[in-house]
């Protein structure tokens, strides 16, 4: 059974939830486990940098081992927005390589360009579904096991593997893409419930 | 036997009927049903729990949005910030009609008019409740669906 920090094959992938709002983060709290996934949520980008030892402050108790493979953060949150968060986590050496994914409810192409390019791994629009966190949870897991060919994040934007089609939806208008940018940014619709 | 099974049948149409009433009626979105794919036999109440967690929370996202409007002047950005997170809210447990007043309330935000606000408000308590009351009515039904059900399943 390997310990080592990229195998994260045989363990499962612990993921560290920020969002202000109570409900949303009972769901996602419920859509990680169902996939199999640890779960730490808190309500604050601060809460967060706590969690993650970031905060400045020599706590005794500080970052409690559990090693986070993925953060996924809200971006519109009172104090510490995600982008904020996103930035603090990126310009730390210890944790600058922990993927980290945008949700918002508000799907500003401005705004996800910036946090694309601040380095997200990706932008979700909420309300998150659980094919969301598969599809991430798969991404986390192939991006591990590529942990070498792993260039910068600015390549990641180019990747036109399937699993990054948002990235490659924002590149120059090809009719292909759009149509998926549609389908990636839209609203789920009302299903057909007769 | 079979009377058990047909009764239990029944019911379970009728718990449909009421389901789909809330759907075409334009009460809840594919959000709701996204939450129920998430029961299951060890969580068969996740979105009674859900829905529950978002009555009890959003009393005092209500009160801050009342208490914003109140105020003389009105700080719209402030105004803007509490609706949204209680839009989010109520967009994660799939409340469609809510979310439409809450869409028009955000308009009237944006462009600073306190009245509009304050008349579409009454709209999105109004709302809150009706599907309250129908959200209510509606896991009571499926707990005594689940309490027949209990009941008539061979062990």
């Amino acid at each position: 059974m390997g310990s080592e920090c990229s195998s994260v094959v045989a363990e499962e992938l612990h993921v560290l939830a920020v969002d202000d709002c109570l409900v949303d983060r009972k769901v996602i709290e419920r859509l990680l486990k169902i996939s199999s996934c640890k779960v730490t949520a808190v309500e604050s980008g601060t809460r967060a940098l706590q969690y993650l030892g970031l905060d400045g402050e020599k706590s005794s108790v500080g970052f409690d081992g559990l090693k986070v493979n993925l953060i996924m953060t809200d971006y519109s949150m009172p104090g510490m927005t995600g982008y904020e968060l996103l930035k603090k986590i990126k310009s730390s050496s210890n944790l600058r390589e922990i993927p980290v994914v945008i949700m918002s409810s508000e799907k500003v192409l401005a705004r996800i360009d910036r946090c694309l390019e601040e380095g997200a791994e990706e932008f979700l629009v909420k309300p998150v579904k659980l094919s969301d966190v598969k599809r991430l949870r798969d991404i986390i897991l192939r991006g591990d096991e590529n942990d070498e060919k792993k260039g910068s994040r600015k390549r990641k934007l180019q990747d036109l593997s399937p699993t990054s089609s948002l990235a490659r939806d924002l590149t120059p208008l090809k009719p292909a893409s759009a149509a998926s940018k549609q389908s990636r940014l839209k609203r789920p619709r009302l299903k057909n419930t007769d | 036997m079979s009377n058990s099974s047909s009764r239990e049948r029944n019911l379970h149409r009728q718990l449909a009927n009421m389901k789909h009433s809330l759907f075409d009626q334009g009460y809840l979105d594919e959000q709701f049903i996204q939450l129920e794919e998430l029961q299951d036999e060890e969580n068969p109440n996740f979105v009674e729990e859900v829905v529950s967690l978002y009555y009890w929370d959003s009393v005092r996202l209500i009160q801050n949005i009342e208490q914003a409007l109140e105020q003389n002047p009105i700080d719209f950005a402030k105004l803007d910030n509490h609706m949204h997170q209680f839009k989010g809210s109520s967009c994660s447990i799939g409340a469609k009609k809510l979310k439409k007043e809450c869409t028009q309330f955000e308009k009237y935000c944006k462009t600073g008019n306190g009245e509009g606000c304050k008349r579409t408000f009454q709209q999105v308590k109004k709302e809150y409740a009706t599907l309250k009351k129908k959200l209510e009515r509606y896991f009571q039904f499926a707990r005594q669906v689940g309490c027949v059900e209990k009941a008539c399943r061979p062990k």
